[in-house]
């Protein structure tokens, strides 16, 4: 769009006609702003629309009626304006007069004290005093949430929390009620946040210009002027949330959202904005740990790192180097786990080396490579708010990436199509056009039907399959098995569904393909996401701004960990350690004559290999996998057979029981280096308070240990470790530097220091491996389906208030108020069958083991399913999954597995056997 | 333009109108519509006289009331009981019911003939001419006074010509503005894009208006032609009705009549064979006076909370859904079928230089007969007040007239002669509105007045911007201190500069027009104001805090009148002997001033 200049003429506080440029589609406000003219603002937020209802930013134009706000009023070409006009300054004076009579704003009292707008502009405007016999009376503050703090005597109602929920956050729980000098802003049915559609994200809070809205825990912490604000990455989810941390005294006071920063534009959830005081536990590990008759005793590092030296060196010595394995932490730095894989190749001599994107993404690293050469999200988050069409599969956005959600609620607030694809009916799916309510496991199925319409209608982009892609017809003949008829009995979607969807996609150009977990974790996994990449490729979407496959990363490193080379097939950068280019390269890189050849054991492997006994020693770097693995009694009993087992933590958990030693680390905040998220954005983590005890940073530790055994590593920092190592070592990282990475993050590829990132793959249809490669697939059932005597199909998943076994949320003070247990979700329908009613404790069985929980019914959940999470140990969903797996890449099938349900007559029989 | 008496005139054959408008469906007037019915039936004259029910004629405090055609004999305050009467003695025997029949205010005398009754003598009729004479639940009545022809011929013109037709007729919005209504078509019309939306505006919020009211229950299917005309004209397909949930008979109608015009293809696709299609669909308002800003009726049909939104973007711009929306008044869309029907030539000859057509105001307060009224634009004040509303009773004198409601002021005696027209009641502070006129006489105190409508404001206020939200509370509290004799005139000024702040710094026409009757009265009754704050005294003897209510022994005529109507035996009272009240026992309920016709309690 061609940009149109307009001219305006200003008369301030203290200057006549100066003369002003602006473009046109500007607010008088924005041209002002623009051209360093202040204007008075209370109400305005830039991002959000304009309300117009403060009345402060009201200017006088000449020929126009009144004062109108300039927030709100399109400047245009010749406009005169006066911006401190006697009549416009004596109406400001009265609103801010009026705001201070009808309110309790005593400073002395309040949280906002010193980053107050209000506050800014009395003082601003010479009031000294509040003019009018003032009849207000107070009303009590509304603390009955764990979390969020609203003092109605303090709020303005300039209505910017009610705009963050609505136009922002997409949640659309707070509004106006009452009238005139009795209006409030409330909740639907005026109850309070807890029985309220809130879903704690504060954002409110965020866009509060006054002590209404404040932090629960952030009371009494710090006043403005006493913190120091720290960028830093959001240490959960994969969308990788640039954030201030509010430091006093080396501790954190609160987090807000960085605005106008790439990837979040200013928004937080719930566990990013609440969940950063985990750090500050009192269960925090503080010195190393070594087992000494059935328990732990303190140790010093010297001899914490003698006993590791020693016992790998043993075991090495008696077993070969593949007796090792170990598993980095995809929730840890860049730097962490590029030393650690480090440590394992070039020090311990094997590639036995794994993250825990085996559990959740490997299928699309591996998938997705397959097909195009490259296996991480083609597009941007920046693309999800723009796009037109989405196509949602498997991903439970609203809680598992809260923050991306609201991009994509607010591309179909700007009229975008979303089609959702899941067998429960999330969140997300309320806002979509339409809710594809497959069953548990047929994914490929629906793909394959979709792909059929295509191809029978004719529909699909002929010009980009014949330009860049290849096998197109072993595709054809594939898909040609699956008419929607097939595809229809299969997923159970009706065949007008399916073909309506597919006229859909391929009307609306470019479609964005987004997947999670529903995609990933089942023995299919693999076909699933070569599926996904199928479905974009005959449509011809990938490598163009809002289209492409985009899996969202689950965890806030997982994406690194993979680029890391925390993985037992590559060197950092995808790099083969299999391939003689790589081999040399790194064995210069790091001094060694020899490395690693033979891909390594995947982490199912590992933990098989415990139990067989080809692994003796296991070292598990910031994971919970006596949680998070399938087959809780399986996995324990792999743990328990180990000869020696290292865990390095912040905290002790149910993995650390069965550790020789545990090693104390430095948790978020408590070091620098680099998360990438799941967009390749490589982001800046920044360390804003000490480390408990004696913990030290993991790339440290990895350090000492290959110290201890031989090997002098020179780069000592994490920035060295990037800018020295891993930015010269892994082609995608070549231009990233720390010193270029200061404010928002780069996407990888980076090719050089001037290249500014590639925030789409696969650019115009050219993909990373040349072609893109059609690959045909079959639908395959779930590894375990229900049968009489285990009636209901167990699929799992992540809720909003928590993150993966609760060793950081379940610290986070306020988080397990809201959820504090787990339960089975099921449809009440099913459950009424079963004489099941909400709130009663209920007996999950599989063919692995049992919870007990409490009935959760509703009606998101379809009937014939049971839900859970894997947060809590009690009732965690693992005890009762089936460690099954992906045969090319191992990922097990979490998504599905066979379960009965009974109600328990006796509650005090409560509790897992 | 016919007036009101060619309607009569047509009608021979014998027929009971009874109305059934709110204000006379309150008094029972479904109970009387059904004794008539019977009694005429068990008279045997059921053949011969037809009953039908019709919306409001207006003289809504004499009501329930009944015409009999073709004689034009009009009774009023009948009840059921009634019925055998005037089936007997009327209908059967000639004899007209005596005791039923209208009384001048003037003369005292009977009036036995409709037409001969001033209140409707001295109107003209051209909206409001069928409500009280057709039964607005069949689309048949409507056709019989020549109902449609007015859409079918505006379908045979182009759309261009049918804004062309309005534009000169020189229609302006009858909901207050004034705004040229074939000017605000075009507006819309001009925008680019398909869907357009036509909105009427039946959110009447004003106390004491219901001329909206009264046309929707009176005469739906008048509404919804001058609809269909300016979807066509403006290429809107989709029209809404946005009502207030409170109307519930109008509601009940307009929805009957969209039945009806859509079962007789004024509604719907291909309107009478043309490429017009056109839908409309009733929204119901929750009775938020802020609804009516344009904006604000937008947000709420949009089902969002009733707030109003700056502008620009304008509603023609941006509007309903986002899409161009024109939102006209009942007033003004029942105006539109006589346009097309009777061309603009005839239209513009009605009213002034400036403003054409008529005015319906609902005429209250101190007047002797009060309702709906419809004059041309440029009518006198006096003419209104004293022909058609019989003047002030109880030989008290006229004082002001409050026009525009909440969002008005008061024309002063001293204007008592001023023409009702848009710009001559902006001159003079007030603003034309939707049509309230309330009647001031000597008893009304002139603060209290404003302090009443400021309140209705205050607690209308949406909240959204501050000047309206706190600034007319501020505003309410310094008016209750001076009508408590608790301020200053210090704060007398104050007052009126934070008025005129409310005034320029509101967002909407709510707020900013909330303190014109404060400023209007100050305007023209300064003194009074200051009365109250130097003098600490209500010249009216409204504002309790200011009477010390005790009995003038100099002017009291020892009546016992204060005594029988004191309801708190507050009065001690001997034959002869003046009047005392107990302060201990006054609850300050003003009866005993009311009673007093000597103005003998202070």
């Amino acid at each position: 769009m061609v940009k149109e200049f307009i001219s305006l003429t200003v008369n301030g506080p203290d200057f006549q006609d100066r003369k002003v440029t602006g473009q046109k589609g500007q607010t008088i406000l924005e041209v002002l702003k623009d051209n360093g003219i202040q204007v008075p603002t209370l109400c305005h937020h830039p991002s959000m629309p304009p309300h117009g209802g403060c009345r402060l930013c009201i200017v006088e134009i000449e020929n126009m009626r009144g004062l109108p706000p300039s927030c709100a009023t399109p400047a245009v070409d010749g406009m005169v304006i006066h911006t401190h006009s006697e009549r416009v300054v004596r109406t400001r004076k009265t609103v801010l007069e009026l705001l201070l009579a009808y309110g309790d704003h005593n400073c002395l009292f309040c949280e906002a004290d010193g980053r107050c707008e209000l506050q800014k502009l009395v003082y601003e405007h010479g009031i000294r005093e509040i003019p009018f016999r003032s009849t207000y009376v107070s009303v009590p503050k509304d603390d009955s949430n764990p979390l969020i703090v609203r003092d109605h005597n303090k709020c303005v109602l300039c209505g910017r929390c009610i705009r963050a929920c609505l136009s922002i956050q997409n949640n659309g729980v707070i509004d106006f009620g009452g009238r005139g000098s009795d209006s409030f802003v409330t909740t639907f049915n005026n109850t309070s946040l807890k029985d309220s559609n809130c879903v704690y994200c504060g954002q409110c809070i965020q866009a509060c210009p006054v002590g209404a809205l404040t932090e629960k825990k952030a009371a009494g912490k710090a006043q403005a002027w006493e913190t120091e604000k720290v960028r830093t990455t959001c240490t959960y989810c994969g969308v990788g949330c640039q954030m201030w941390l509010h430091v006093k005294e080396g501790r954190i006071t609160k987090v807000t959202a960085v605005e106008d920063a790439a990837p979040n534009e200013g928004r937080l959830c719930v566990k990013g904005r609440f969940g950063y005081d985990f750090i500050y536990s009192k269960d925090r590990l503080t010195t190393p740990l070594i087992k000494e008759n059935g328990g732990f005793r303190e140790a010093s590092w010297d001899e914490a790192f003698d006993l590791v030296a020693n016992r790998f060196r043993e075991i090495i010595d008696r077993d070969g180097p593949d007796a090792v394995a170990g598993v980095s932490c995809a929730r840890s730095i860049n730097e962490d786990s590029y030393s650690m894989q480090k440590l394992f190749r070039a020090v311990l001599g094997t590639n036995n080396i794994d993250n825990c994107a085996r559990t959740c993404h490997a299928p699309s690293v591996t998938g997705l490579a397959m097909s195009f050469g490259s296996g991480a999200m083609t597009n941007s988050f920046s693309d999800f708010s723009k796009a037109k069409m989405i196509f949602a599969m498997g991903t439970n956005m609203t809680e598992a990436h809260p923050v991306a959600a609201t991009f994509v609620k607010n591309a179909v607030a700007n009229g975008a199509e979303l089609y959702v694809v899941d067998p429960r009916r999330i969140e997300l799916a309320d806002f979509a056009e339409l809710h594809l309510q497959i069953k548990v496991g047929s994914d490929i199925a629906l793909l394959n039907g979709l792909m059929h319409v295509l191809i029978t209608e004719d529909l699909y982009d002929k010009d980009y399959v014949a330009r860049c892609c290849t096998g197109f017809e072993e595709l054809k003949a594939k898909v040609m098995e699956y008419p929607p008829e097939r595809a229809a009995e299969i997923t159970g979607i009706p065949v007008p569904t399916i073909r309506y969807v597919a006229r859909r996609l391929a009307a609306v150009k470019p479609a964005m393909l987004v997947y999670c977990l529903g995609i990933t974790e089942h023995t299919c996994g693999v076909n699933n996401v070569v599926s996904c990449a199928n479905l974009q490729m005959l449509l011809g979407n990938v490598g163009f701004e809002c289209g492409g496959v985009n899996p969202i990363r689950g965890q806030n490193n997982v994406q690194g960990a993979c680029d890391m080379g925390a993985l037992p097939n590559a060197f950092p950068g995808y790099q083969r350690v299999d391939d003689p280019q790589a081999q040399a390269k790194f064995r210069a890189a790091w001094g060694r004559e020899w490395l690693p050849e033979k891909p390594g054991l995947m982490l199912p492997s590992m933990l098989q290999g415990l139990l067989d006994g080809n692994v003796k020693a296991f070292y598990v770097f910031g994971e919970n996998l006596a949680n998070t693995e399938p087959d809780i009694h399986h996995v324990e009993r792999c743990l328990q057979a180990a000869e020696f087992l290292v865990c390095q933590d912040n905290f002790p958990n149910e993995t650390t029981r069965f550790a020789h030693v545990i090693l104390p680390a430095a948790a978020w905040a408590e070091k620098n280096g680099t998360y990438t998220n799941s967009e390749r954005r490589v982001n800046r983590l920044r360390k804003v308070s000490e480390a408990p005890g004696v913990s030290k940073p993991d790339w440290l530790i990895f350090k000492e240990i290959a110290e201890r055994m031989g090997q002098q590593w020179p780069s000592c920092s994490a920035r060295e470790l990037w800018d020295n190592e891993i930015s010269e070592l892994a082609p995608q990282m070549s231009g990233i530097k720390y010193s270029r990475i200061e404010g928002d993050g780069l996407q990888w590829p980076v090719h050089d220091e001037n290249h500014c990132g590639t925030s789409i793959m696969h650019k115009d249809g050219c993909f990373v491996c040349g072609l893109g490669k059609f690959i045909p697939v079959d639908w395959t059932p779930p590894a375990e389906v229900p049968d009489e005597e285990y009636p209901f199909t167990l699929t799992t998943g992540r809720r909003l208030y928590h993150y993966h076994t609760r060793t950081q949320t379940g610290r986070a003070e306020g988080l397990n108020e809201i959820i504090g247990e787990e339960t089975a979700d099921m449809s009440p329908a099913a459950a009424g069958a079963l004489g099941i009613e909400h709130g009663e404790m209920v007996r999950v069985r599989s063919r692995r083991g049992e919870v007990v929980a409490k009935a959760r019914l509703t009606d998101r959940v379809p009937d014939g399913m049971v839900w859970m999470a894997f947060h809590f140990r009690e009732a965690c969903a693992n005890w009762l999954t089936n460690p099954v797996f992906d045969p090319i890449c191992e990922t097990a099938e979490y998504k599905a597995c066979a379960v009965t349900v009974e109600k328990i007559q006796d509650e005090t029989a409560a509790g897992r056997s | 333009m016919p007036h009101v008496k060619h309607d009569l005139q047509q009608k021979t054959h014998r027929r009971m109108l009874v109305c059934r408008g709110t204000g006379c469906e309150a008094q029972k007037a479904q109970v009387l519509y059904a004794a008539l019915k019977a009694e005429l039936a068990s008279a045997g004259l059921s053949d011969e006289v037809e009953v039908i029910f019709t919306g409001c004629r207006g003289l809504c405090q004499m009501g329930p009331t009944v015409l009999v055609e073709p004689e034009g004999t009009f009774y009023c305050n009948v009840k059921a009981q009634d019925a055998a009467e005037i089936v007997e003695s009327d209908l059967k025997n000639g004899t007209k019911v005596e005791r039923l029949l209208f009384t001048d205010m003037k003369s005292k005398e009977k009036v036995p003939n409709y037409l001969e009754i001033k209140f409707f003598d001295s109107q003209r009729r051209v909206v409001l001419r069928n409500c009280g004479f057709i039964n607005p639940e069949k689309i048949d009545d409507y056709f019989g006074v020549g109902g449609y022809q007015g859409a079918l011929k505006a379908l045979k013109m182009s759309p261009a010509e049918v804004l062309e037709e309005v534009k000169r007729s020189g229609l302006r919005g009858r909901g207050g503005g004034g705004f040229p209504t074939g000017t605000k078509w075009d507006l819309c019309s001009g925008q680019p894009g398909e869907q357009k939306y036509l909105i009427c505006n039946a959110d009447e919020g004003d106390p004491g208006a219901f001329m909206d009211r009264a046309i929707l229950e009176g005469d739906p299917h008048r509404v919804l032609e001058g609809m269909i005309i300016a979807g066509y004209a403006m290429g809107a397909s989709k029209g809404f009705i946005y009502v207030r949930a409170e109307y519930a008979l109008a509601h009940q109608r307009a929805m009957k009549a969209i039945q009806q015009a859509a079962e007789h293809n004024y509604l719907g696709r291909n309107i009478h064979g043309s490429d017009f299609s056109f839908d409309v669909e009733i929204k119901l308002g929750a009775g938020a006076f802020v609804c009516g800003e344009e904006t604000a009726l937008i947000a709420s049909i949009e089902g969002r909370r009733g707030m109003p939104t700056p502008r620009p973007p304008f509603p023609a711009e941006k509007g309903l859904f986002g899409k161009p929306t024109c939102i006209n008044n009942v007033e003004t869309l029942a105006n539109i079928p006589v346009i097309l029907t009777e061309g603009s030539d005839s239209f513009t000859r009605i009213g002034t230089s400036r403003s054409k057509g008529t005015k319906v105001y609902a005429l209250a307060g101190k007047i002797a007969c009060s309702g709906l009224v419809e004059v041309p634009i440029g009518t006198p004040l006096r003419h209104i007040v004293e022909e058609i509303g019989g003047g002030v009773p109880n030989k008290r004198k006229f004082k002001a007239a409050q026009t525009g409601g909440p969002s008005g002021g008061c024309i002063p005696a001293e204007h008592f002669d001023i023409p009702m027209d848009y710009e001559n009641l902006n001159e003079i502070g007030s603003i034309m509105g939707s049509g309230g006129l309330i009647i001031t006489d000597e008893t009304t105190c002139m603060v209290d007045l404003a302090k009443y409508f400021l309140g209705f404001t205050q607690r209308e206020s949406c909240g959204k911007c501050v000047p309206c939200r706190l600034g007319t509370k501020k505003m309410l509290e310094m008016l209750t201190a001076i009508t408590k004799g608790e301020s200053s005139l210090e704060e007398l000024d104050q007052l009126i500069a934070l008025a005129e702040d409310v005034k320029a710094g509101s967002l909407c026409g709510l707020g900013q027009t909330a303190p014109n009757p404060v400023l209007s009265t100050i305007r023209f009754f300064r003194d009074e104001y200051e009365s109250h704050i130097v003098h600490k005294e209500c010249p009216a003897r409204v504002c309790v805090d200011l009477i010390r209510f005790e009995v003038n022994e100099e002017n009291c005529k020892k009546c016992g009148a204060c005594f029988k109507a004191c309801p708190a035996s507050a009065i001690t009272w001997e034959k002869k002997q003046p009047a005392h009240i107990d302060k201990s026992k006054c609850i300050k309920c003003r009866s005993c001033i009311e009673a007093c016709r000597f103005h003998a309690i202070d």
